[in-house]
């Protein structure tokens, strides 16, 4: 049985919601998992697809997206081109080989510093049973 | 003075290439004149051996279409990188791994196992006392430059007549373009495309539809008809020859040099024009694609970013 390891999540927080959400968690002192490394991005809308596939491909166990709620979008319509390109990507990376568990678009808006608590320790609870990742080329050697 | 010398040769492809060289028609006798060609197997008769007897660097340039997926396939790659100053990766499948590199959806053994079931050919054995080996599968198919270095490349399933001919006249030039370059205007197909006028300047998809699906119109931009057209990702140079005959780009002319992975490039576009907000009718717009890894990787999944499928 190999060891346990701790799953590696990728998170991408647009700087008006999400990001804030997790600023709040921290200065309100809520723990949540320290599985994720977070990185800073003005819009939701900025994601774009090749950054999700470098993280799968560089070995990511899961990506978490996190943008404003419906409607509230700093920009107007940021989150909605990131849902647009979710649902295509999610099946994509599915049709490759990732479960649905270590893909996630999460709406969280700044004072929901607790609901980031909750996805995270979510994320982590469902990906750690899922195991680390492997590519097709560590399988063949 | 004597003439350049130049090899042609074809790894896993399907032979389309080498019917481009062909379509150069009367100008392949332009060719011909210019330079020798000391080895093309799909046409001149000249053997392995008479390569392995040339100096190393003797062949100018070595066009060598087609994947990497076998032992032999490598082999003759190295051979002819030792033998030729300059290589060039002729076609999609040496420069992005083409239709042949969605092999990397699945492991070679299974793919193997599904087609011979338990009959798979032995890799050797003997026969009137000779012995015949098989070439052996290398773990994944593999883009021409992860085997052996690439000069240059040229785009396109298969390349035109007139983009392999630019790039004949670039090499044999007596200012060759810097190395590492892709012999392809740098700019998307949209650029050049005969329908340009007719697309709309906000772009939004309310429905899309298969090419057998409806009667597209001969005029219109496709991609506003709702047919899934790569036109404004893929590079440009082959001159439309789809959009031409009313069908949709799909994407071989690989990525241009602003792109790292033109599947999730492509993917990015086309998603976001969906003309919804809605997540069920998000869904429901872009349903109509139903394999989005043949769709955008179609000619590029050895070069992408995850290289083939990721298994746990």
């Amino acid at each position: 049985m190999p060891e346990a390891v701790e799953p590696k999540i990728l998170a991408i927080f647009c700087n008006w919601c999400t990001y804030l959400a997790a600023d709040l968690a921290g200065t309100s002192r809520i723990k949540y998992p320290a599985n994720i490394r977070v990185v800073r991005v003005m819009c939701s809308g900025r994601v774009d697809p090749q950054f999700v596939m470098d993280a799968f491909a560089k070995g990511a166990d899961g990506v978490l997206i996190g943008g404003c709620h419906p409607g509230d979008c700093h920009y107007q319509e940021g989150n909605y081109k990131c849902l647009r390109r979710f649902e295509l990507l999610r099946r994509m990376v599915r049709e490759m080989g990732i479960e649905d568990e270590r893909f996630r678009l999460e709406w969280i808006s700044a004072s929901e510093g607790e609901r980031l608590r909750t996805v995270v320790t979510d994320m982590v609870e469902k990906i750690r049973p899922l195991g680390p990742r492997q590519t097709l080329t560590e399988v063949t050697q | 003075m004597s003439k350049p010398k130049v090899a042609f040769y074809w790894c896993a492809s399907c032979g389309g290439c080498e019917e481009t060289v062909l379509d150069l028609a009367e100008a392949v006798l332009d060719v011909v004149n210019a330079v020798d060609i000391v080895f093309w197997p799909v046409a001149m008769d000249f053997k392995e051996s008479d390569v392995q007897a040339m100096e190393d660097g003797s062949i100018a340039v070595a066009f060598i279409n087609g994947a990497i997926c076998n032992s032999h396939q490598r082999h003759m790659a190295e051979l002819l990188r030792r033998k030729a100053q300059t290589v060039v990766a002729f076609g999609a499948c040496a420069q992005l791994g083409g239709i042949p590199g969605l092999a990397n959806m699945d492991h070679h053994k299974d793919l193997v196992e599904a087609i011979y079931g338990s009959d798979a050919p032995q890799e050797s054995w003997k026969s009137n006392g000779y012995e015949l080996t098989l070439p052996r599968f290398g773990d994944k198919v593999q883009a021409l430059d992860r085997v052996i270095a690439v000069e240059y490349y040229v785009p396109g399933c298969p390349p035109t007549a007139k983009i392999t001919q630019q790039a004949i006249d670039a090499l044999l030039s007596g200012s060759p373009p810097p190395k590492g370059t892709v012999l392809a205007p740098d700019q998307a197909l949209c650029e050049d495309c005969p329908r340009r006028e007719t697309r709309p300047e906000k772009l939004m998809i309310k429905e899309f539809k298969r090419p057998h699906e409806i009667v597209a119109d001969q005029e219109k931009c496709l991609l506003a008809q709702g047919l899934l057209c790569l036109g404004p990702e893929t590079r440009s140079g082959c001159e439309a020859p789809c959009i031409k005959g009313n069908m949709p780009c799909t994407g071989c002319f690989g990525p241009t040099s602003r792109v790292r992975d033109f599947g999730a490039k492509a993917l990015s576009a086309v998603a976001s024009l969906a003309d919804s907000n809605e997540e069920s009718d998000i869904e429901r717009i872009l349903a109509p694609i139903t394999d989005p890894v043949g769709t955008f990787y179609r000619y590029s999944l050895p070069t992408s970013l995850a290289g083939g499928k990721f298994t746990k």
